[in-house]
């Protein structure tokens, strides 16, 4: 497949990202250089949910429309979803071992995370046990939404058992408690996953594309 | 199987009234086998006994572990009974008599799933009180309550298992799937009922257990309504 501008544009800012945060970011004082995966961590895990969001989005509008472009993006965002939610769930532990002491621990967060990446799984395995197209469509919509509903239920019965996350640094309500050139580079970091995300979502899609008109020969619209 | 609906006359079309046959129909078929009842209270029932030997007594004790083995075995043999709730319909394509009956989508899943309720309860009837035996803990007092907490799981359990159930019957892995699809769905009842199970068994009060009850009730009342709605799409149109 050749690359798109937008996928240059993607994996420029990714190099950009990193070489700003690997040599151009103070190092924090306290966790030392393990602090530097949050720069992938935190941005992994905001397009995780990201993808998540928009596979509940689709599939609430593929049964309402019943168009097949929906069905493509939410298997695309699933797919996606799931190698950014492996990437958060890889990172987290990484900094969890030398910061807390432990590579895992039953926190409201992590286990929402997992949980979050179990379903993505179940996703991807409904759709590979059914053959027939519509029906697949429809089974896979039904489950992102039913999986969009869960997510609040799992964060709450979670949240109540126990929590030990470091609390919200970015999104709360005075300022983000980050020293300025950390807070670029993060921002940065959460703009460039975007981007990455939007790249490989088009390029799955454009998969799911070709492979649905190369099993479909008599038809020629994609 | 479908000879009571092709003989049933509909004289008022109420859901309700719709789902209690459809129930009916499926409680009947186990009445008369008792196939899957007997397997899965055997299956919990051995569940029991395994647990106790992987429990070391001195370490824990009895009122910690209970908890976790009754929403254990609730959760697998659940799964046990629901894959058959599905699986039935499909032999013989007993499903299609049933989809060409004059009853709404919503009525032929509420009263599956009515049924289903009934068989989880079944077991939960007997679970309970084997566990209670086995790891002698007198129930008394809180009898009532854990039924009620029991109860309240049962429902999300069957809303979402009847739900899945129906899906992975048409799928090539059902039988792998359905735990697949229902077990993350099954998180937020087992927590909260297993956290209140706790709470009762230490000796606190029914009070102490009501944040966990409200969560249970709001999972039933979201899942049970958007099980609902999303059946008749799992369906062939």
């Amino acid at each position: 497949m050749k690359p798109t501008p937008l996928s240059i544009v993607a994996a420029l800012a990714v190099v950009v990202t990193y070489v700003r945060a690997i040599f151009f970011t103070p190092t924090e004082a306290i966790q030392g250089p393990a602090q530097k995966i949050f720069y992938v961590h935190a941005p992994a895990a905001w397009v995780a949910f990201l993808a998540f969001g928009l596979v509940g989005l689709a599939s609430v509008l593929y049964l309402w429309l019943r168009d097949d472009r929906l069905d493509r993006i939410a298997e695309a965002s699933a797919e996606v979803g799931l190698i950014f939610t492996t990437v958060v769930l890889i990172t987290g532990p990484l900094w969890g071992r030398p910061i807390w002491g432990t590579y895992w621990t039953w926190d409201a967060r992590l286990t929402l995370t997992l949980f979050l990446w179990f379903i993505f799984v179940a996703y991807m395995v409904l759709r590979g046990a059914i053959e027939d197209r519509d029906m697949r469509a429809r089974y896979c919509a039904v489950l992102g939404i039913l999986g969009a509903l869960l997510v609040p239920f799992i964060h709450l019965s979670v949240y109540l058992f126990r929590t030990l996350h470091p609390k919200p640094i970015l999104l709360k309500p005075d300022t983000p408690s980050l020293p300025p050139e950390m807070l670029t580079t993060v921002l940065l970091a959460f703009g460039a996953f975007t981007l990455l995300y939007a790249a490989l979502l088009r390029a799955r899609y454009r998969f799911a594309v070709e492979r649905d008109s190369a099993h479909r020969p008599d038809s020629h619209h994609a | 199987m479908p000879t009571n609906i092709a003989t049933w006359s509909p004289p008022v079309n109420s859901v309700v009234g719709d789902a209690l046959l459809v129930a009916k129909k499926d409680l009947t078929i186990e009445f008369r086998t008792r196939s899957a009842f007997l397997s899965v209270v055997v299956f919990a029932l051995l569940g029991i006994v395994i647990f106790f030997f992987a429990w070391d007594s001195t370490a824990v004790s009895a009122a910690d572990l209970a908890p976790g083995v009754l929403w254990v075995i609730f959760t697998f043999s659940g799964l046990l009974g629901l894959h058959r709730s599905f699986g039935v319909e499909h032999q013989e394509g007993a499903i299609d008599g049933l989809l060409a009956s004059p009853i709404s989508r919503e009525a032929i899943f509420l009263g599956k799933a009515g049924a289903n309720l009934v068989f989880v309860v079944a077991v939960q009837a007997i679970a309970i009180p084997a566990v209670s035996l086995f790891y002698n803990l007198p129930l008394g007092g809180i009898a009532l309550p854990l039924a009620g907490i029991a109860f309240l799981a049962a429902i999300g359990l069957v809303a979402v298992g009847t739900l899945f159930s129906a899906m992975a019957a048409n799928t090539r892995l059902s039988e792998l799937l359905l735990p697949m699809l229902s077990l993350p769905f099954f998180v937020p009842i087992v927590i909260p009922a297993a956290q209140a199970t706790a709470k009762l068994l230490s000796g606190r009060p029914v009070v102490d257990a009501v944040a966990w009850l409200k969560l249970l009730l709001a999972f039933d009342i979201v899942f049970v309504a958007a099980c609902m709605l999303a059946y008749p799409f799992t369906l062939e149109e």
